[in-house]
């Protein structure tokens, strides 16, 4: 008989092959509130776990409140393949689209990080596993072609298994098609930032992903071409723990930085500062900065780095 | 009743399927046939001179991929292919044809090196796939991909890309990002293996038939769907069947692919080539936008 787990924190972790619940942390079993956890940016409060952030949740988070306009949103994936394996195609996509409320895999768009323009591309991994097909690759340019008609940045955040298999070549040729739209930016002199999430693999790691002038991730996210499991079942290697993960690629000169959640829409504003002109001086003084742990105006840390502080109205 | 033209007609449609279904799976297995030939095999036939070009400069030579500069119908061009191996140790040397970064880095100096001269690139994909072993990642696999993607993006001469083989993932992608793509008649060009998909759709790998009937990764298939331009045809029974007259195939439609993007006017090649990979895709528009309250 097995004896009765009297530990309500543990028995609700996932060991034993038991089903987490969402909202239990799977690395310290701390277990929120749904409201706490969108309140906490998704970061367990107890042990700094980075749970999985929606599409529409992150720009949220990442933009100023009000400021962001979706474009694209019409696009939705067709079935050029008449794919169906365990199950058909179109029925995978139906019920994404139910769980998500999103048209696909990324959302695209425009909006503001502490009053500059960008134009963003967001992944959602709970649509389809973020798997990229035709929708996103077609998204992403739509948001790199107004990033180079404006003459703005472009920020991607992303969170994918891979190409979208029921697309097949189709979702393979979305790596050249993603890859065209980063040289547009390159061609004309467009910043492109990139954030990588838990995970970013496959073909959307081996694409636009990896491209960003800057590319930064989320602490302890899986960034690799190939998952662990694939390369253990393909070549018998052993995989270590820290295989893929962001601090190991930061340490392997594949990153520029690994940035905890709360200090990502701060440091994207000190990066669009950057980014900008040097004769455009920011103005925009008492822009407050809501949602990060920071309390402190990016624009005023990066300038102040440079002994250059703004007198305050 | 049973009316006997439905009844004809359903099975037409059985048997027109299972016609399809067989014609995939032969094209998965002549892809893979250990006596298909190879870039080197081509290069042989089709180069008069040819002179290797090692090394990525920065870490090792990978022999899963090789560049050479190459004479053609008396100019020079740089070749860039992969390479799987013929006997057991001629393989393992070569990792089956699957790159490391290092391999995609000789790639990217080999594009690099025709800009410069102004020489146009052939490319022959032959590949299960870019290396997934965790050297590979260790040395940034995804970020080099991205990278020679990206090389081929931006040359301003022209590029013809040719599966030859087996097109898999993105470890093809990296070299075949072209002016005109062709695909020899069995080759076979897809987003994952079938053993790959299988294993992850229906949870078995033992499904790879299935698998390749649903994603169909034929030349037929690929040019319907607008990837490449043209299908190169094979001698009877497969390009192994006779290697010189799989070499004159490839030799007539090379040459035809080549002159339509010498063709292309320089200032203009970088934008229509991504213009056409740009019109790559299938999708639909939803009545309703969603997400408009948002």
């Amino acid at each position: 008989m097995t004896p009765i787990e009297v530990n309500v924190e543990r028995t609700a972790g996932d060991e034993g092959g038991g089903r987490r619940h969402p909202n239990t942390c799977p690395s310290c079993r701390s277990h929120f509130r749904d409201d706490e956890l969108r309140h906490s940016l998704r970061v367990c409060a107890q042990c700094g776990h980075h749970f999985a952030v929606g599409a529409m949740e992150r720009i949220e988070q990442m933009l100023d409140p009000g400021s962001f306009v979706e474009i694209g949103s019409e696009l939705r994936a067709a079935d050029p393949l008449a794919f169906v394996d365990l199950r058909p195609y179109t029925d995978r996509l139906l019920d994404a689209e139910l769980a998500t409320g999103l048209g696909d895999s990324l959302v695209a768009g425009s909006g503001q990080i502490v009053g500059r323009p960008t134009a963003v591309a967001v992944m959602d991994f709970a649509f389809m596993g973020g798997s990229m097909g035709s929708v996103l690759g077609e998204r992403f340019c739509l948001a790199a072609d107004l990033a180079v008609a404006r003459r703005i940045p472009l920020i991607s955040v992303t969170a994918s298994g891979g190409a979208r298999m029921q697309e097949n070549i189709l979702a393979l040729m979305q790596m050249a098609k993603t890859v065209g739209a980063v040289d547009s930016l390159r061609e004309v002199g467009v910043p492109y930032i990139s954030v990588l999430a838990h995970p970013t693999t496959g073909g959307v790691i081996a694409s636009f992903a990896s491209l960003g002038d800057v590319v930064v991730a989320e602490p302890g996210a899986l960034l690799s071409f190939a998952g662990p499991r694939v390369v253990e079942q393909t070549t018998g290697e052993k995989t270590a723990p820290d295989f893929g993960r962001s601090e190991s690629n930061l340490r392997l000169g594949q990153l520029d930085a690994v940035v905890p959640r709360r200090e990502l829409r701060g440091e994207l504003a000190k990066l669009l500062v950057l980014f900008s002109p040097a004769e455009e001086e920011p103005t925009g003084d008492n822009e407050p900065l809501p949602q990060t742990g920071s309390d402190e105006n990016p624009v005023d840390r990066v300038l102040g780095m440079f002994g250059l502080g703004r007198k305050r109205g | 009743m049973v009316r006997v033209s439905d009844e004809v007609r359903r099975l037409r449609k059985r048997f027109e399927a299972r016609a399809e279904e067989s014609q995939i799976w032969d094209a998965v297995q002549l892809a893979r046939h250990p006596d298909r030939p190879y870039t080197l095999d081509y290069a042989e036939r089709l180069f008069s001179d040819a002179f290797e070009l090692r090394g990525d400069r920065a870490f090792s030579d990978d022999e899963a991929l090789i560049t050479m500069l190459a004479r053609y119908h008396g100019q020079t061009v740089v070749a860039i292919g992969h390479q799987k191996g013929r006997d057991l140790a001629e393989r393992t040397r070569r990792m089956f044809g699957m790159p490391h970064p290092e391999g995609y880095r000789k790639a990217i100096r080999a594009v690099e090196l025709a800009e410069r001269f102004g020489y146009p690139i052939l490319t022959f994909v032959d590949t299960p796939g870019a290396y997934p072993g965790v050297k590979a990642e260790e040395r940034g696999q995804a970020g080099m991909i991205a990278r020679s993607v990206l090389a081929f993006c931006q040359a301003s001469v022209p590029v013809v890309a040719t599966v030859i083989g087996e097109g898999g993932s993105g470890g093809a992608l990296a070299i075949a990002v072209a002016d005109r793509v062709q695909m020899q008649e069995n080759a076979i060009y897809s987003v994952i293996s079938p053993e790959g998909c299988a294993a992850i759709l229906w949870k078995d790998a033992g499904q790879a038939k299935k698998a390749a009937f649903a994603f169909r990764p034929t030349a037929r298939a690929c040019l319907d769907l607008g990837v490449i331009d043209t299908i190169v045809d094979e001698p009877g029974g497969g390009a192994h069947a006779d290697l010189d007259a799989s070499a004159r195939l490839l030799d007539t439609a090379l040459r035809q692919s080549l002159a339509e993007a010498e063709a292309i006017p320089p200032a203009q090649r970088r934008a229509l080539r991504r213009a056409k990979f740009r019109a790559m895709g299938v999708w639909g528009v939803a009545d309703e936008p969603t997400n408009q309250d948002f």
